[in-house]
């Protein structure tokens, strides 16, 4: 069953920006989906539309089957949503913003508390229940506001940017947060601008530049477009010049580091033959940059060609 | 479900906004009852004794119901302009446009909010009043009903203000060149019968002229207007008002891009 199905979703700002030029899409329920683009590209858009925030101009939303202009709340409370700004009172407290929310969606206040105990509880915020959202740091804010998307125990979360601004160690909790409620059902569709982010979390992708959408597609698929990466080699000795490597395009980026390109019809085994006959010994050896990024780089500098 | 899906959230818009006014007090039911005491004060024992009396009652008497009414007006505008201008500024107006509420429940809720300040302000000022005067009570229904039809009118005026304005000067310019020049020429210090044929006609178009006048038959039992023309009046603003609010609010103006 499609969790999201966007058809022809068309939005025209009113100073004449196409924002969205008539985009479709389908997220299947259960799925883990990223739509990736650049700044401007209309990803917030196209979330501020299936939230309700945004009118559209034309095109179909369904939401678990509910279409949103002629089933809205029905397919409203298939959605929790965590916005890309932070969008509380600052002067509720977290668990105030949390139990109102659960009001908001006809949820009774006992069953709310209940969820809320659940969620800040699971998020680390249960402690801090009672301080006024204004008190908490920016991870914790994120935190609170993934708690209030799911106080009603939605089919599908929507996350916008989730992550910006949070440091490594929060960031990989909240990925294991997102895949263990991933796991237990829930659709989730996430904008982020860390790559690394999108390729560990997500089964589907989505890529949209200037309101089109330039790839969709799994993520497996995309990443076997990947023709040639830049692999980066940590020498065990420094050398003072690189060798001949056969063919492959090699460069010494500091006498300890060797940077190559290799083709994906390339053996790697081939190179350390190479490295090997040269006396070179690798300690360790890691891609130069994310493979997801290099192909969405890619897609959008063809995209500009277009 | 119905229940659920209705009334749940428009009790928690109210509880959210009776709690946002309560826990700030001292910005929202004191400043009016302190204001109140000073015009009870120059215009009730001061002045009131020399200029004897109005249309038959004591010029404190007179003025006691008008000034009622001015607390309800003014509050239960601004509790409406400001909370939900506040909400607008701070993005979590969001909270409930992403939820499955109808715009009607949203705007009962805080029209609802609304009342209950103009109400709980209103109910205040009268305790003060009674430290002044003996007040009357003509028709308790009647001035009931209107403190309840002025408040819904001016949360209705307060909630159109918020959606329009885009900073916080745009919701204090209405009440500082619009509003408060209507209450002062509305009636509340003095019988339009004193005006100048003139001005007589002028104040006809002044919406609160019909609401303190109301509200002063509902306490002494006269008016300058007869109860029925006042009633409808509110009526007609009543219902103009809850018209244009509903459809700003299903277009999403002012709330949505």
């Amino acid at each position: 069953m499609s969790a999201l199905e966007i058809k022809n979703l068309k939005k025209t700002y009113r100073n004449k920006l196409d924002a969205l030029k008539g985009i479709n899409l389908n997220v299947q329920q259960g799925d883990f989906f990223a739509l990736l683009g650049p700044n401007g590209a209309g990803k917030s858009t196209t979330i501020g539309i299936i939230c309700g925030l945004v009118n559209k101009t034309s095109g179909s939303i369904k939401v678990f089957g509910h279409d949103l202009d002629t089933a809205t709340n029905a397919a409203k409370a298939c959605i929790g949503i965590v916005p890309q700004e932070i969008n509380f009172s600052q002067f509720e407290t977290c668990l105030g913003i949390v139990l109102n929310q659960g009001g908001y969606y006809g949820i009774k206040r006992s069953i709310a508390m209940e969820r809320a105990e659940k969620y800040l509880g699971k998020l680390g915020l249960w402690e801090r229940r009672n301080e006024y959202s204004r008190n908490l740091s920016g991870g914790m804010k994120r935190r609170l506001m993934i708690a209030r998307a799911l106080i009603h125990e939605p089919k599908m979360l929507i996350l916008d940017e989730p992550t910006a601004g949070v440091d490594v160690e929060l960031r990989r909790s909240m990925w294991d947060f997102l895949i263990d409620i991933n796991q237990q059902g829930i659709t989730i569709v996430l904008t982020t601008h860390y790559l690394e982010e999108a390729e560990s979390l997500c089964k589907n992708i989505a890529i949209i530049d200037k309101g089109d959408i330039i790839e969709d597609t799994s993520m497996k698929n995309l990443l076997s477009k990947l023709n040639k990466e830049t692999f980066v080699f940590d020498l065990v000795d420094p050398i003072e010049s690189l060798p001949e490597l056969n063919g492959y395009q090699g460069r010494l980026k500091d006498p300890s580091t060797i940077e190559v390109e290799i083709e994906r019809k390339n053996n790697i085994n081939d190179l350390f033959n190479i490295f090997s006959k040269h006396g070179i010994n690798v300690c360790s050896m890691r891609n130069k940059s994310n493979r997801l990024e290099e192909l969405f780089l890619d897609l959008l500098n063809n995209n500009k060609t277009h | 479900m119905y229940t659920q899906s209705l009334f749940i959230p428009f009790s928690t818009i109210v509880i959210k906004e009776v709690s946002r006014f309560t826990r700030i007090w001292v910005q929202t039911i004191l400043p009016p009852a302190i204001s109140m005491t000073l015009y009870f004060v120059i215009f009730g024992s001061l002045i009131g004794p020399r200029i004897g009396t109005m249309n038959g009652f004591d010029y404190i008497d007179y003025i006691a119901p008008g000034i009622i009414m001015m607390s309800v007006i003014n509050n239960a505008y601004a509790n409406v302009v400001s909370s939900f201008f506040g909400a607008k500024f701070q993005r979590h107006i969001e909270e409930m446009l992403v939820a499955p509420i109808p715009v009607f429940v949203i705007l009962a809720g805080y029209i609802t909010g609304g009342i209950v300040r103009g109400f709980l302000v209103g109910t205040v000022v009268t305790i003060v009043a009674l430290f002044f005067t003996d007040l009357h009570l003509y028709s308790f229904p009647i001035t009931i009903a209107v403190v309840l039809m002025t408040s819904i009118v001016f949360s209705l005026g307060g909630l159109i203000n918020a959606i329009f304005a885009k900073k916080f000067d745009d919701i204090s310019i209405i009440p500082t060149f619009v509003l408060t020049p209507l209450i002062y020429l509305g009636g509340v210090f003095y019988s339009i019968d004193m005006l100048p044929e003139f001005w007589q006609k002028v104040s006809v178009f002044n919406p609160i002229l019909y609401m303190v006048n109301a509200f002063r038959y509902g306490m002494l039992g006269e008016s300058d207007i007869s109860i029925t023309h006042a009633f409808i009046m509110l009526i007609i603003f009543t219902i103009t008002l809850l018209i244009v609010c509903l459809q700003l609010l299903n277009k999403g103006i002012g709330i949505k891009t």
